[in-house]
């Protein structure tokens, strides 16, 4: 019995029926911040005892849908995942999701850990949480009126790397030559992943790839083909040093816009067809990173399998809502690399709405917009909204995308794109965080969708 | 016909520089002027007298050290060159910094810069990040610059040296003197980063008319463009960072 945890816990409790009962979100995140000023252990004590021990996920993209896959999986495995789904990924948030459920002795309810962790808290997390599994996915340019540099985060993660306790397993996507270099520089075990079949990249780099220095001597990296950003299959023109093979790798990808990929998941042993009902290469991405972080757990293939196939896009990830005869699809944007395959999945929406904030949490730089080929959009009608409208419409003039309205009261374009929906038109709706959010909630008052927690 | 050289694009383009390009494609697309953008990248040769337009973007440390040996193989002095010819110059947040004397480092060490700009820069141990309102000096009539900064050199200039503007909101150069950017002969320096020249068309023209001016040898004013969405974002976002106040992310 742990008195000064057990008065965490309660609190914890207090905080998380006080959040709900004023509805002011889900409690995903006051409880841990609650219990942790009681007990500044409690995020270290109670990781400390799931049975399976715990899995970080970090990296720009991809790292809530990476998650929620392998929970997913877990689930099929007979394992009972704690997660912080609704996708608070401080310290806190993880904390408030170990309290869900958690017994006032500190016993979570659960067995396995699935945390997805900020890019700047990899180090205090791994520091606190001494996880069996460390998931990184890619690094890309993101929010550097935050953390200064890219640099920066690659310099945290390296600091995380050398602190991971040394039987825990690095599992990296190799694509990235900053991960492949720090798994090959690190002591203890990695699974790696990768994407090896070059029929969906581009020859040489696209202009919003980062990274283009080899992390061992500093010479340029060529790319005989780029996948998204800079994750490709690169090698050194100085010394040599070249994208190695992965562990993990799918093979035979079949894309179908529609209906989501298809692909061969291939390891060490027997190759298992595998679906996701997910589109885009990202996703690809997100289902190999769960794969590998699996396969790293000792899960077998088959509930992996069977996992991936029930996958779901987070909130605001390719959401797609009924409205009337239409529907309206959140797409949520954060950065260059993410919003430009975004656009690449687009089908045959009637509008598109761009909602672009540049509160904190969006990121209040948001010159990134000129790194985005928005010249995909072509005649498509498009509104543009947010607290940034005007800029987004500079933007799209630049682009020669003309058939533009700009309305920045997001409740107002909101208005009208579910007049358009109800016509039976398909609205597509990138936005940043915040504007999801905001559309989250006019959504919810409007009665179409449920609240984000309970997603 | 004009010919931008675009300075180690591939390693200097951070936060979106691209738009700057872009900004002055459109602008002379829209009149009719030809613009040929060729990119410069590390141990190719730049010859002064075939550039009218050089642009010098932002980029990370790491990067920056790397072009700065490969500026004093002889691409330093060849955009010197070309600026005392009349070539017009944007460099942006590590481009500029490059342009200057030196730049000293936390540990004291002075790394040496192309020289264009009588400026210098020095480490600063806190990072200053933004967004910024500059009264500009374009030698014409004044224009309100709006923008975003995000750098930690402080950079403070010579006594010979000439702003771009005066800071209203945000940092500039160095934080104190309340001076933001450089401008010398047909050149300008600034931490506005990104895409300034599509909210601050009256910059974008100042390059492309400069370039103009240097290559036919007379000063034809441009055809004037209907401005107006640009303008709007300017003043949008103006009038949003002078009712709140610039918001100012903490770093570290
Ligand atoms: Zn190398």
């Amino acid at each position: 019995m742990n008195p000064r945890l057990s008065a965490a816990i309660a609190a914890g409790r207090v905080a998380s029926r006080l959040t709900r009962a004023l509805r002011r979100g889900g409690g995903t995140v006051l409880p841990g911040h609650v219990a942790a000023r009681i007990d500044t252990q409690a995020l270290s004590t109670l990781s400390s005892r799931l049975p399976q021990g715990s899995v970080l996920i970090s990296g720009t993209n991809g790292k809530t849908t990476t998650a929620r896959m392998l929970a997913q999986i877990a689930h099929r495995a007979g394992l009972r995942p704690v997660h912080n789904r609704a996708g608070a990924n401080l310290p806190a948030g993880i904390l408030s999701a170990l309290l869900d459920g958690c017994s006032l002795m500190g016993q979570p309810h659960g067995d396995l850990g699935i945390f997805e962790v900020d890019e700047a808290h990899v180090p205090a997390a791994v520091a606190a949480i001494r996880p069996r599994v460390l998931v990184l996915t890619n690094l890309f340019r993101d929010q550097l009126d935050r953390y200064g540099e890219v640099d920066f985060v690659a310099r945290a993660w390296q600091r995380a790397a050398a602190n991971l306790p040394l039987p825990a397993k690095l599992v990296v996507n190799i694509d990235d030559p900053t991960l492949a270099y720090l798994s090959e520089s690190r002591l203890g075990p990695a699974t790696t992943f990768g994407i090896s079949e070059c029929s969906f990249g581009h020859e040489g780099l696209p202009h919003e790839a980062d990274h283009r220095l080899c992390p061992r001597c500093r010479s340029r990296l060529t790319y005989s083909s780029s996948n998204y950003g800079h994750l490709g299959l690169y090698v050194c023109s100085g010394c040599g040093w070249r994208r190695p093979v992965p562990d993990v790798a799918p093979t035979e990808i079949a894309m179908d816009g529609e209906h989501g990929s298809d692909f061969n998941l291939n390891s060490d042993g027997p190759i298992f067809p595998t679906h996701i009902p997910l589109n885009g290469l990202h996703n690809v991405y997100n289902a190999v990173a769960a794969s590998a972080a699996a396969l790293a757990l000792d899960i077998d293939p088959q509930y992996i399998v069977q996992g991936l196939a029930e996958a779901q896009g987070a909130f605001g990830r390719d959401e797609v809502v009924q409205v009337g005869d239409g529907s309206l699809k959140l797409v949520l944007v954060k950065n260059p690399v993410g919003f430009n395959q975004a656009l690449r999945s687009l089908g045959a929406e009637d509008l598109t709405l761009v909602a672009i904030n540049d509160l904190f949490a969006d990121g209040t730089d948001v010159s990134w917009l000129w790194d985005v080929d928005f010249e995909l959009l072509g005649n498509r009608r498009i509104v543009c909204t947010g607290l940034r409208a005007h800029d987004m419409s500079v933007r799209l003039k630049y682009a020669s995308v003309d058939n533009r309205t700009t309305e920045p009261s997001l409740e107002n374009a909101l208005s009208l794109a579910l007049d358009a929906a109800r016509s039976g038109a398909r609205v597509a709706a990138f936005c940043t965080y915040t504007a999801t959010l905001e559309i989250r909630h006019l959504l919810q008052q409007r009665g179409l969708v449920a609240p984000f927690w309970e997603n | 016909m004009l010919r931008l050289v675009h300075l180690y694009a591939d390693l200097m383009n951070l936060y979106g520089d691209r738009g700057n390009i872009i900004a002055l494609q459109r602008r002379c697309d829209w009149r009719g002027i030809a613009l040929e953008v060729q990119d410069l990248t590390l141990g190719e040769n730049l010859e002064p007298s075939t550039v009218d337009i050089l642009f010098f973007g932002g980029g990370q440390d790491v990067e920056q050290e790397t072009v700065s040996r490969d500026l004093a193989r002889g691409v330093g002095r060849a955009i010197q060159e070309a600026v005392e010819d009349g070539a017009a110059l944007l460099s942006v947040c590590g481009g500029y910094q490059l342009l200057g004397r030196f730049f000293r480092t936390t540990e004291g060490v002075e790394i040496p810069g192309v020289g264009l700009f009588d400026a210098h820069t020095v480490a600063g141990d806190r990072r200053m990040v933004g967004d910024v309102i500059v009264e500009a000096d374009l030698g014409q009539k004044p224009s309100t610059l709006v923008g975003f900064e995000n750098h930690s050199g402080q950079t403070f200039l010579g006594p010979g040296a000439h702003p771009l503007g005066r800071v209203q909101i945000g940092h500039g150069n160095n934080g104190v003197d309340r001076t933001e950017g450089v401008r010398y002969r047909n050149a300008v320096g600034t931490y506005l980063h990104g895409p300034l020249l599509p909210k601050n068309p009256a910059l974008a023209d100042w390059i492309i008319e400069s370039a103009l001016g240097r290559r036919d040898g007379l000063e034809t004013p441009l055809a004037a463009l209907d401005d107006r969405v640009e303008l709007e974002a300017n003043t949008a976002q103006a009038r949003r960072i002078r009712q709140a106040g610039p918001r100012r992310a903490s770093i570290r």
